[in-house]
């Protein structure tokens, strides 16, 4: 009891004083508790609040565009672009199937890795986000009002569209490569030892509508058998110019582990593509076969097509000199990343010791010297001493990739050591370093790549998680920790588990892409040919047989609801308009045993799903995106009968 | 005695530093939501003074025709009951602010206003808001004034 009541003062006395240092003090603000380390409350983001940043994430193996709000790492939107996406439609649909096609025909998955925003000036602008597909060599525009895949071009004569989306200073040109070369006439058969004498490798330019966004290939450089592995955009400066890194100078085919890290260096390839640009205009490239498919979001019927291409222009480097230049580089190098004034280029020597950083100013001097070690194809190979800036020693082990705050700061991810360093620009030395979880590949700065970065956010990706989240068995899920490094060291904030396999991520202010966003599609300007504004115009028709179903979507029917009259073996399109035009008020559609996917139909817009009925019987549709409390009635019925039979074609909804 | 002071001095603490930054989506109490006795002759919305509509224009009751062709008529008749009510006679039996008021406001319309409240516990679906212009609006309350008056549906 004594002590009880001694426990009551106690408590008493310490509220008195907490009370008291209230009154005197005022409450605990903001910033004390930023100063306290108190992580939690800087990526706190209340409930209706909004995120001050968008980041995208390429999806990786997933093919896909995830979208995530920074500082606090919700996800927003998962965005299919060269994976069929069976939860929207994308890929299932007849409006969205052609964005799939390739010449190799439709391919329902590729491997996404590096988005890019449309750039003007320099800084990310909020109108198109590109990505690369790195397995069967594509490029993607995704429209950023609508968050859709609305384009995807097809890089022909190319093995493996690794060094890619990178997006030239205002969006002249996304570029992209060859990561393993390959023959340059795609369908050449050869034995795969004869590497050195029938191998080569492609730089693909691709140009970009300044109005439309529609890209076009506009010509490719002809380039030794490397293999081509990221690449980088000028900025400032170096604007005109673009930069790739190359590993495999060894020429290896086979056991590249070991085959290609023999050389000491391998190269920086530096680009002027405004010079090949003139080239290829003066008529200095040739015309040379290709098949390759274009495939466009038509904008007034909303239906993609596809456009095949038979020819390229190709620049050979003997044919055109002073445009392209070989930086020797150690080792293996992997990211090759140009710093805020266009500069520095900084290559990640992933098995090097050092942070090679190179000067571009240096770079043209010694181009004005013919500072050359020897001539590769037309292409000369600059001395080392004369690019290089400086070497950041101790960097870790592996070091892959670089970007950089403004302030003179730059961090680099390294691999094998799974850490992040940061150094000077100024001395070339480490002044920070920081764990990630685990085994880090890309990391992104909130603007990090751009003239102009916000120096907040950093987010590493990493490749494993092991222990940091609750177990899901062998596979994980990869994560990407959000670092602050506003101060002088880095600090962890989160981290939290992604989709796909991003690797790298772009991010820009919410409010360059949020005033923009489309709420609906306006049904006045719904030009889809198959499309029904008007409920009274739904209605079946048949033309042998193919049925075509025009229906609409409206909380909580869909009209027509009865169909009778379809026989096994017809081929059934629903043609289904979401008449809604409210934000937000999707409708979905799936009808039992069809062989494909459901369709998800925003309001205004028009989507098309084929059904291949194959046996009679009974087979109810429904709403399969909950609309309203009535969800559950938003159903119909099609009466499947006999291949001869001849009930005829009759569609109601709600008359009896 | 000790607890009570000790409950005291607690809020008076935690009062001391409540949350300073209270955020503008908390809820607003619906019991708070007294209508005026124009709402409630007219409906809550964007129209919140009497209006002289004038004489019935066939011009634009014909591009109300459009309208209610492609964002009502999935739900309404003229003259039976169907997702939502009959709208031959609604002229007759509302005010136009209030016709006016439901299309562009339906959401706070089914929820704050009697008749809206009594219109949803009868048909169970929300009626949603199409993206009707006030122009349109004036359109289509036109096109239904011109049925009322007539009987002539001018989408035949």
């Amino acid at each position: 009891m004594v002590q009880k009541a001694t426990l009551w003062k106690v408590s008493t006395i310490v509220l008195g004083i907490g009370l008291l240092s209230v009154l005197m003090y005022g409450c605990p603000s903001q910033t004390d508790m930023l100063d306290s380390g108190d992580a939690a409350s800087r990526v706190y983001v209340a409930p209706g609040e909004y995120d001050e940043y968008y980041t995208f994430m390429s999806g990786g193996y997933s093919g896909q565009l995830s979208v995530w709000g920074l500082p606090s790492g919700r996800m927003f939107r998962n965005i299919p672009v060269f994976s069929q996406d069976p939860e929207s439609g994308y890929g299932y649909s007849e409006e969205t199937k052609p964005l799939l096609m390739t010449s190799y025909g439709f391919i329902p998955w590729d491997d996404s890795h590096h988005p890019d925003f449309s750039h003007t000036d320099g800084m990310p602008d909020g109108r198109w986000m590109f990505i690369n597909a790195n397995n069967t060599p594509r490029v993607a525009r995704i429209d950023l009002t609508s968050f859709e895949t609305v384009e995807t071009l097809e890089l022909p004569n190319t093995g493996g569209n690794h060094a890619s989306s990178f997006v030239t200073e205002n969006t002249e040109y996304v570029i992209g490569a060859t990561r393993f070369s390959i023959p340059y006439d795609m369908d050449e058969d050869v034995p795969i030892d004869s590497y050195k004498e029938n191998f080569d490798g492609s730089l693909s330019f691709i140009a970009v509508d300044p109005e439309t966004g529609e890209m076009s290939m506009d010509f490719q450089i002809l380039m030794p058998p490397y293999h081509y592995d990221l690449g980088r955009a000028g900025k400032g400066i170096s604007a005109d110019w673009v930069f790739f890194t190359t590993y495999n100078t060894e020429q290896a085919h086979t056991l590249l582990e070991i085959n290609a890290s023999e050389f000491d260096k391998d190269y920086v390839v530096a680009v002027n593509w405004k010079k090949a640009r003139d080239y290829v205009r003066e008529g200095r490239a040739q015309t040379v076969p290709a098949n390759y498919y274009h495939n466009l979001k038509d904008k007034e019927s909303t239906i993609a097509v596809s456009t095949v291409h038979d020819e390229v222009l190709l620049l050979d480097p003997k044919d055109a000199p002073d445009m392209i230049y070989f930086l020797p580089t150690p080792k293996s190098p992997h990211g090759v990343d140009i710093d805020p004034t266009g500069e520095y280029i900084v290559a990640g020597g992933k098995l090097a010791t050092v942070i090679p950083v190179h000067s571009f100013s240096s770079m043209l001097e010694a181009i004005e010297n013919e500072a050359f070690e020897e001539v590769i194809n037309g292409i000369p190979v600059l001395e080392y001493e004369s690019t290089i800036a400086g070497e950041v020693k101790n960097p870790g082990l592996g070091p892959l990739h670089t970007e950089f705050d403004g302030d003179g700061n730059a961090y680099t991810s390294v691999y094998i050591s799974s850490e992040i360093v940061k150094w000077s620009l100024d001395t070339f030395e480490v002044t920070d370093r920081i764990d990630s979880y685990y085994s880090i590949g890309h990391l992104m700065i909130t603007g990090g790549d751009t003239p102009n970065p916000d120096r907040k956010y950093m987010i590493g990706l990493t490749k494993t998680a092991r222990d940091r989240f609750l177990p899901t068995g062998p596979k994980q899920l990869h994560p990407a920790q959000l670092y602050d490094i506003s101060g002088e060291n880095m600090e962890l904030l989160l981290d939290f588990p992604t989709i796909g396999e991003p690797h790298y991520a772009q991010a820009i202010r919410a409010d360059k892409i949020r005033d923009n966003i489309k709420q609906i599609y306006d049904l006045d300007d719904n030009h889809h040919p198959r499309a029904v504004k008007r409920t009274r115009d739904a209605r079946v028709e048949r033309d042998g047989d193919v049925v075509r179903v025009y229906m609409t979507n409206m909380r909580s029917h869909f009209t027509p609801d009865n169909i009778e009259g379809i026989r096994v073996g017809d081929e059934v399109h629903f043609h289904l308009t979401n008449i809604e035009q409210d934000w937000d008020m999707v409708h979905g559609f799936a009808i039992k045993g069809s062989n494909n996917a459901e369709v998800l139909i925003a309001p205004g817009e028009t989507k098309t799903i084929v059904w291949h009925p194959e046996r009679t019987g009974i087979f109810p549709f429904y709403c399969t995106a909950f609309c309203s409390a009535l969800h559950q009635e938003m159903q119909g019925y099609v009466r499947v009968s006999a291949a001869d039979s001849d009930v005829p074609l009759t569609w109601k909804t709600g008359e009896e | 005695m000790k607890k009570a002071i000790l409950l005291i001095i607690t809020l008076l603490f935690l009062a001391a530093c409540g949350n300073g930054d209270e955020t503008a989506d908390d809820a607003e109490d619906p019991g708070s939501g007294e209508l005026t006795d124009f709402e409630l002759e007219h409906g809550i919305g964007p129209i919140d003074e009497p209006l002289e509509v004038g004489d019935i224009n066939l011009d634009r009751a014909r591009a109300g025709a459009e309208y209610f062709d492609s964002r009502c008529a999935s739900c309404h008749r003229m003259e039976q009951r169907f997702v939502g009510p009959p709208l031959g006679n609604i002229t007759e039996n509302r005010s136009h602010e209030f016709v006016i008021n439901f299309i562009l406001n339906p959401e706070e319309m089914t929820q704050k206003h009697p008749v809206g409240q009594a219109l949803l516990q009868e048909y169970l679906t929300t009626m949603p808001y199409q993206n009707v212009t006030e122009a349109q609006a004036f359109e289509i309350l036109d096109f239904l004034r011109h049925y009322a008056d007539t009987g002539e549906d001018l989408r035949d």
